[in-house]
């Protein structure tokens, strides 16, 4: 039954959640009408998405965020002071093929999104049959090391989440 | 104090606005034009929440998120168009 | 506008005003300088989210400062910049890759047949490029 009204609990409290910071107070009245959301909307696009991914170890998720928002602002001063300082010839941007452990398509969607985000990398595309995604490296000398940084870095604590 | 800052970032995001213009202008790829575009719409968004800050007004939130939400849709169906030769299949 | 600020919010927003110019400045001055479309994508996708986001968090500052309430919609526009952009990075890369690359110009796939982009989903049917480049070749504009 707790099934039925909620298929994706996690939808239903982001949606809350987006709707509560829309309206910028809290009220009963925007209460009211964010839980209404939060169980018709989940409801209503359920064909679209069947399976509902599993969390095993949601506290990881935190850990996650906080290290590519770290990665985020780190990220954004290596590329400026790339922009900035290097000169045309001297920047060797290289495609990268990177092999994939995950298969849910929610780990590989966030491991493409935390990829474009960080370090001088923006994914581009998946192969055939969803084993390897494509990166483009800004400056990359060595790209075995961004491909073993990426898989280090990301791809093993989202195993872990998604296992 | 902090009206010097605020001079100086909207100084700095309006010269990267004109920058992107340039771009927009200059080309030469297709995709160059999309993605100044899109940087337009994002230093836009910037300007837009500054000027909210300089003139006290809560307004200008509720239009940098629909520039927001408009800005994305139409790059994407711009690059969408230009893969597919149609926007909706 | 500066009036009633207690010093540490000054110190707060000037800072972070000053840093997301900075960096808004510098991603469209990326789209300047790179060398070639592909790098070009990386300076926007990036330094212009942290502008913005810097600009946001002072906004979220000289609210709380001035007033003395939490506004939460600057939130709600940094994550959902956040959530956005690779998305449109993605579907740039992928009108790049169509135009400009072919699949042996590009490093092979572990056990597969090839990227997506040539194989599953067929050629690109939209609007050809003004200044055609043999796909592959080294594209140094200007």
């Amino acid at each position: 039954m707790l099934r039925r009204v909620f298929p994706h609990p996690l939808l239903s409290l982001t949606l809350v959640a987006t709707w509560l910071l829309l309206v910028n107070q809290i009220t009963v009245n925007s209460l009211v009408f964010a839980v209404l959301l939060g169980i018709f909307i989940p409801m209503l696009t359920r064909p679209y998405w069947p399976e509902m991914p599993r969390l095993s170890r949601p506290l990881m998720v935190v850990e996650y965020v906080f290290v590519v928002l770290y990665d985020i602002v780190k990220a954004n001063i290596d590329v400026a002071l790339i922009v900035l300082f290097k000169r045309r010839a001297d920047l060797q941007p290289a495609w990268i093929s990177v092999p994939l452990d995950i298969r849910t398509p929610e780990a590989i969607t966030a491991l493409a999104a935390t990829i474009t985000l960080t370090p001088g990398t923006v994914s581009c595309d998946l192969s055939e049959n969803g084993h390897a995604i494509l990166v483009h490296a800004l400056h990359a000398p060595d790209p075995a090391a961004v491909r073993d940084d990426i898989k280090a870095r990301y791809e093993r604590r989202l195993k872990e989440i998604f296992a | 104090m902090i009206t010097y800052a605020l001079i100086f970032a909207i100084g700095s995001f309006s010269l990267g606005l004109l920058l992107c213009l340039w771009r927009v202008i200059k080309g030469p790829r297709v995709s160059d034009r999309i993605l100044a575009l899109d940087t337009m719409t994002v230093n836009a968004i910037a300007l837009l929440i500054l000027l909210g800050i300089a003139l006290g007004s809560p307004i200008f939130f509720e239009v940098s998120m629909l520039f927001a939400l408009v800005g994305f849709v139409s790059t994407v169906s711009y690059c969408r168009f230009l893969l597919r030769g149609d926007i909706i299949e | 506008m500066t009036d009633n600020l207690p010093l540490w919010g000054e110190i707060a927003v000037t800072v972070f005003l000053v840093a997301g110019g900075i960096f808004g400045l510098v991603g469209s001055y990326g789209l300047i300088k790179l060398p070639d479309p592909m790098t070009r994508l990386h300076a926007p996708t990036k330094a212009t989210t942290l502008g913005i986001g810097g600009v946001l968090i002072a906004s979220m500052i000289y609210i709380f400062a001035t007033e003395g309430r939490v506004s939460m919609h600057e939130l709600l526009i940094t994550i959902f910049l956040l959530l956005t952009s690779p998305i449109t990075a993605l579907f740039i890369a992928k009108v790049h890759l169509h135009m400009r690359e072919r699949p042996d110009t590009l490093p092979k796939p572990e056990d597969s047949e090839g990227w997506a982009s040539f194989e599953a989903d067929g050629p690109a049917r939209g609007v050809r490029d003004v200044m055609p480049v043999e796909p592959g070749s080294p594209d140094k504009t200007r």
